[in-house]
């Protein structure tokens, strides 16, 4: 466990050395979350102040859209092929050959580096955020702990599916097709795009059941009020684990394969 | 007691077939063709015992890497048994990684992004080794090895040399009783190749450390490894000593002859079974000759009567050429 608490630990030392890099993102976060919550905010422009779509009133849109942004790197929503690479060069032999488990050296890895980017990333965010537009706040100190407990998870559920459709290379060592389909899929699904509840009722009954909403739009209804805690921490945990349990049946696969096929 | 003791050690890779187009990628992902079997390792049987250090060597596409990749268990033999340190690495896979140390030339076990110290220490911990055992092999590795001035540095800015020293550090941090190198020294200067073999030997001698070695520096070989396996198309051609080899394979020395000026144009008459004229370079004749069959006055005295030798000189068959001729003929040998 210690190695794993190392390793966790390293990486998020890690993250503090791109600073260039961390203040570009974050201006292109803020960009992004200007423009966006002025298009909403045109959209309820002629609406009565309480006047809501699909459960947003104008003031939860915007706060919809800053935890959006500021999520994105802590949760990463799209193209990450770190394992994909180490397949391709030959490392994760060398992995394989560590008494570890692939599974948790990577996770722990993960974690170090998601609670470094939520400092350096998520909490600068929406502090712009808040400053540039009216954000609504959570609005009890249980809501605010089950946001802060929601976001773990959100990477937890995120890391899980990078994990799975980077072992993929060990099948297939063009992995363009199917990561943009889980792009896609995932900015979709998880509400990155839009909040779920705008999508038309046979979509929403789909992505319910699906996993990726853990990924942010559990976390924003969790923030908003527009979730039971329980029923919103209930069902992260629930894809965590079914996503961890995934994650080891696939490993178990992909780890029979090398050591039969040779990688 | 045997280190590594393998027996009819057998693998064969499935050959897949490959379909076209993007109809036919997506057919062999779910229903491969194959188009029959390749053996890169057909039935080998040898024993390791403590503290030797084998030379494991043959031409590309051998099987040696994938003889190595059985023994750490990172690959299931097609048939055939292994122990190594009391373990069939196959079936104990993580429990013999506490044991071996891996070095594979082309890989490396170090984090790019960390410093070689921290990937050092990651190790440790990884490993479990006790803070006071990991300063010691850390001293005795910066001391024989010169991490000293690139300790700091992050591996990914690590020159060839340095990186793979770095590498051999990692392997034995936690005394590893079995030491796998699948090709250490290659691409490396003669200072960072002479501080590895050193660094070996000193290990070897003090912890009884077993070690495999493939590599192809012959270099290598000569000053590391009493003993050594040579092994082509997947089958042991030869094991057993050096000395061996060289007396089996490579038993013609050569003798260069220096005339005061070109000698005699029949010199080539005096070949025979035992000696034969291989080259005549104006007034500089080489002959090479059988060692058991006839020594080396006898030689000079033969040429001597061609002409008047100004100067000779007597060269051993290297083990370039030992090893290149049993590549060449493909008879196994044991002995
Ligand atoms: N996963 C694999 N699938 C199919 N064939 C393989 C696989 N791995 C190795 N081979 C083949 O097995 C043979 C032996 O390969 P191996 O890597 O063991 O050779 P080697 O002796 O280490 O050679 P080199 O000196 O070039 O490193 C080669 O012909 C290689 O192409
Ligand atoms: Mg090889």
């Amino acid at each position: 466990m210690r190695m794993y608490y190392e390793l966790a630990k390293r990486s998020f030392q890690q993250q503090f050395a791109y600073r260039a890099a961390t203040l570009a993102g974050l201006f292109t976060n803020s960009v992004f979350g200007v423009l966006l919550s002025s298009v909403y905010l045109a959209l309820f422009w002629d609406q009565p102040a309480n006047a809501s779509v699909g459960g947003f009133t104008a003031a939860q849109t915007v706060t919809y859209t800053w935890i959006g942004q500021a999520l994105i790197m802590p949760v990463i929503f799209w193209g990450w092929f770190l394992i994909t690479n180490t397949i391709r060069d030959g490392t994760v032999v060398m992995d394989m050959l560590k008494p570890m488990d692939f599974f948790l050296y990577w996770y722990s890895r993960d974690l170090g580096r998601g609670a470094a980017q939520i400092i350096t990333r998520a909490i600068p965010t929406l502090t712009i955020g808040s400053i540039l537009f009216d954000l609504v706040w959570p609005e009890s100190w249980q809501r605010w702990a089950a946001f802060l407990i929601s976001v773990p998870f959100a990477i937890t559920v995120s890391f899980c599916l990078r994990f799975m459709f980077n072992l993929w290379g060990f099948w297939m060592l063009d992995h363009r097709g199917i990561s943009s389909l889980i792009i896609v899929m995932t900015g979709v699904f998880s509400g990155h795009l839009l909040p779920v509840s705008w999508y038309p009722p046979w979509a929403q009954n789909l992505i319910n059941v699906l996993p990726f909403r853990s990924m942010l739009m559990t976390p924003v209804e969790l923030w908003l009020g527009q979730v039971s805690i329980a029923q919103g921490l209930g069902m992260q945990v629930f894809w965590s684990l079914v996503m961890i349990g995934c994650c080891y049946v696939l490993l178990h696969y992909a780890e029979r394969k090398v050591v039969v096929q040779g990688g | 007691m045997s280190m590594i003791s393998v027996r009819d050690l057998r693998k064969t890779f499935p050959i897949k077939r490959h379909r076209s187009g993007m109809k036919g990628s997506i057919a062999s992902l779910f229903r491969p063709e194959y188009e029959g079997e390749f053996a890169a390792v057909k039935g080998i049987s040898f024993e390791v015992a403590r503290g030797e250090i084998v030379g494991y060597i043959g031409p590309n596409g051998a099987g040696k890497s994938t003889t190595i990749k059985m023994l750490t268990g990172i690959l299931v033999p097609t048939s055939g048994d292994a122990t190594v340190a009391g373990l069939v690495p196959w079936e104990k896979r993580k429990q013999l990684a506490q044991k071996i140390g891996v070095v594979f030339g082309q890989r490396t076990q170090l984090w790019w992004d960390l410093a070689l110290i921290e990937s050092l220490e990651l190790l440790k911990h990884l490993y479990r080794v006790p803070e006071a055992r990991f300063q010691e092999n850390l001293a005795t590795a910066t001391e024989l090895l010169g991490l000293g001035d690139f300790l700091q540095t992050p591996v990914r800015q690590l020159s060839l040399g340095q990186r793979m020293r770095g590498d051999l550090a990692a392997s034995l941090l936690h005394d590893p009783e079995i030491l796998y190198l699948d090709e250490p020294t290659i691409g490396l200067d003669i200072v960072a190749k002479a501080a590895i073999r050193d660094f070996l030997q000193t290990l070897n001698r003090e912890r009884q450390t077993t070690v495999l070695l493939t590599t192809h520096d012959l270099d290598d070989i000569e000053q590391l490894c009493a003993r050594i396996m040579v092994i082509d198309h997947g089958e042991v051609m030869f094991d057993g000593e050096l000395n061996a080899l060289k007396s089996r394979w490579g038993g013609r020395r050569q003798l260069i002859v220096d005339f005061a000026s070109d000698p005699d144009a029949d010199i080539g008459s005096i070949s025979n079974g035992a000696l034969e004229v291989t080259q005549i370079d104006g007034p500089r004749v080489t002959i090479a000759f059988d060692r058991d069959a006839i020594s080396a006055p006898d030689v000079l005295g033969r040429a001597g009567a061609f002409g008047e030798v100004r100067d000779m000189s007597l060269q051993e068959p290297e083990i370039e050429d030992v090893i290149r001729r049993m590549y060449e003929g493909s008879v196994p040998i044991r002995t």
